[in-house]
């Protein structure tokens, strides 16, 4: 799960980093008296779950009060690679001397926490990596000892000479393992870490992502949870426990298991069309969980044909059979009438002679294999375009 | 013969009594599989189905000489009965269990590359030596034995090429799958170092998707040490970036683990790569022609 920069920044602050006095507004006015406050000059910073906002003319400087009102008003609704600006964060200006990169990212290659850290801040740090990644040092931890001193110290002096700040910059640094170690991160950066002219190290701005797999146990983390900033479908399939993801095509895909759900909308693009999502029932054998992924798919006006893949293995072929006929009932006796679209499904494994027979029952057939199944579709959404 | 998992893999059951643990220790037991125990704390001197039931593991493991674990524990819970198995120095641990925390998993893999303990997953369907044992979830009468192993990140998508293969008539000599994390125990490299010395598999299929670069490591392994031939499929071709496509694994992030990529590393490493995975047989025709 993504976070906010200025839930990513409460979190450092909890561990002791320094981070500028800031508050978040949801309306011009907001941001005026949040200026007021701060009573200095204050930089208004869009908070959308994007990189590039200052690119996009999403962070804007304001002298006054009122002139953060008027840069608020602007930022706010401004739309950022797709995503509607709704809050922005307000905070005070803070006097850039140097600025240096620190990340922790969860590093798939060495199964440890890996830190990288770059005097060379404050820009997009991707093309730090890709254009000079000699000026990025990186550096795995053992998770069961933690970041060492030394270690700290080592980073450190990869960014500063001066004693006083290798010395912050080492407390920093150890405070950003804490705050990724305890809040099961999967990222955390700050970038710019800025120096003041007086010598003093900011957090400037943040990033966090989460595990989603350990949000059961943040329950403080979960409830940060953005809802304006996610797909509507994709957080009812969340709901639901459904993985989906929503994709621009035209075949709507309901497949069990993930590798077989991503090479189903393969194997549609492999015969000319286009899928519509990623959809994953996952191995339960719960018909509402077909009812509720029929409802998500056919609520997308661009979906011209339906598309099961079932393979039984832990799912059983006569619980979904069963989903499929609720649904469809559910659907018809809804506000919309009787579905219109074409339904074409595979239905193989467990059970399978069972679930064929309940599909039967209402006039549906199943097809027997993947590849014919995927050209049906295909053909069938052509058709009703 | 196969590898992992063969007619000496004597079970234990972690999870013994749960919804799934049950389910399926009884589906294992049906295929063959010698499950000699089952771990649920605070249930010891139970049995199911005349299976002992013992409140830890290590007790399991003296009384009744377990060699191989496997985990249906839920998530919060799974990583410390990995640490358990570890402790009690399984060969093998398969561990089922979907949703593990991967910081958790982290300090679980710290652990376990200094115990000589072999671990397969999380989030796997686990494995199957066709006709002799089943350590898993997979359902076994779509597999056949034969020479041909499999190797993949997916659980259904592996039943989908496994059956294709046994209706083909190609059996298999194992089928494992590693799983859909970012961390998990044993990798491609491992798995076909294994199949390489194994003398009943004639070439081994492998099944990859998008996330993190362990096909194309696995590409340069086959290049450089293998002498039999390995066919590929990689699902995901139509995954969009940053999207996390179900696996916890399965995710293009920063510029790096796209289909396009591994299917390219895997074609330079002379890996032929299926376009659509009922290609597979083919490949596999031809490779063993």
């Amino acid at each position: 799960m993504n976070i906010h920069e200025f839930q990513a920044k409460g979190i450092f602050a909890r561990h002791g980093m320094a981070i500028p006095r800031e508050q978040v507004a949801r309306t011009p006015e907001e941001a005026r008296r949040i200026a007021e406050e701060l009573d200095t000059r204050v930089v208004v910073k869009a908070q959308v779950h994007v990189g590039g906002r200052g690119k996009a003319g999403g962070v804007k400087l304001a002298s006054t009060p009122d002139e953060a009102f008027d840069v608020a008003g602007r930022i706010l609704g401004m739309d950022i690679k797709g995503l509607t600006v709704r809050q922005v964060l307000v905070a005070e200006a803070v006097e850039i001397g140097h600025e240096a990169y620190v990340g922790i990212i969860l590093d798939r290659q060495t199964r440890r926490p890996v830190f990288m850290v770059s005097a060379a801040g404050g820009v997009d740090i991707e093309e730090v990596a890709r254009d000079t990644p000699e000026k990025i040092h990186k550096l795995a931890v053992d998770p069961l000892l933690g970041l060492l001193p030394f270690q700290a110290r080592s980073l450190a002096y990869k960014l500063y000479s001066d004693p006083a700040q290798v010395n912050q910059a080492a407390g920093m640094l150890a405070r950003l393992y804490d705050a990724f170690m305890e809040s099961d991160a999967s990222l955390a950066e700050i970038n710019p870490l800025v120096t003041t002219p007086e010598g003093k190290l900011w957090a400037l701005d943040g990033k966090m992502n989460i595990d989603d797999n350990a949000l059961f146990r943040h329950e403080e983390i979960e409830a940060m949870r953005d809802p304006e900033s996610e797909e509507p479908t994709e957080a009812e399939a969340r709901d639901a426990d459904l993985s989906f993801v929503k994709l621009d095509g035209d075949i709507g895909c309901i497949v069990n298991g993930a590798g077989l759900a991503m090479a189903t909308m393969d194997m549609v693009k492999f015969y000319g069309g286009t899928p519509a999502n990623f959809l994953d029932i996952g191995g339960s054998s719960n018909p509402d969980k077909v009812v509720t992924a029929m409802n998500i798919i056919t609520s997308d006006h661009r979906v011209k044909a339906v598309l099961f893949n079932i393979f039984g293995g832990i799912t059983r072929c006569d619980d979904v059979a069963n989903g499929i006929v609720t649904a469809l009932r559910r659907i018809a006796d809804g506000p919309g009438g009787p579905l219109t679209l074409p339904i074409v499904i595979r239905l193989t494994g467990t059970n399978e002679a069972e679930g064929r027979k309940i599909l039967e029952s209402v006039g549906l057939v199943a097809v027997d294999t993947m590849a014919e199944a995927v050209q049906k579709a295909v053909a069938l959404g052509k058709e009703s375009k | 013969m196969s590898i992992l998992v063969d007619a000496n893999t004597r079970v234990v059951v972690q999870g013994i009594t749960g919804r799934d643990g049950s389910f399926h220790t009884r589906q294992m037991a049906a295929y063959g599989t010698n499950i000699v125990a089952g771990v649920t704390p605070g249930k010891g001197g139970q049995d199911l189905d005349g299976i002992p039931v013992f409140d830890t593991l290590g007790e399991a493991a003296s009384a009744t000489g377990a060699n191989t674990s496997i985990i249906y524990v839920r998530p919060a819970f799974a990583a410390d009965a990995i640490h358990e198995a570890i402790d009690a120095r399984m060969d093998l641990v398969i561990c089922i269990t979907e949703g593990i925390p991967t910081l958790d998993m982290a300090r679980v893999y710290a652990v376990l590359q200094h115990s000589g303990v072999r671990l397969l997953g999380p989030n796997c369907p686990g494995a199957i030596t066709p006709g002799v044992t089943k350590v898993g979830i997979m359902p076994g009468h779509i597999h056949r034995p034969g020479h041909v192993g499999v190797v993949s990140r997916s659980g259904t998508l592996t039943y989908e090429i496994v059956h294709q293969l046994t209706s083909a008539g190609i059996g298999q000599s194992t089928c494992l799958g590693i799983g859909g994390d970012p961390i998990i125990g044993t990798g491609f490299i491992d798995a076909l170092e294994a199949f390489e010395a194994d003398a009943d598999t004639h070439a081994v299929v492998m099944i990859g998707e998008i996330g993190g670069s362990d096909e194309e490591r696995a590409a340069e392994f086959v290049q450089q040490h293998m002498t039999k031939p390995v066919v590929g499929f990689i699902a995901g071709r139509t995954a969009p970036p940053g999207k996390r496509m179900g696996h916890a694994g399965a995710i293009i992030s920063g510029g790096t683990g796209g289909a396009e990529e591994k299917v390219s590393a895997l074609n330079a490493a002379g890996i032929p790569v299926a376009d659509r995975s009922a290609d597979v047989v083919d490949l596999i025709r031809s490779a063993l022609a």
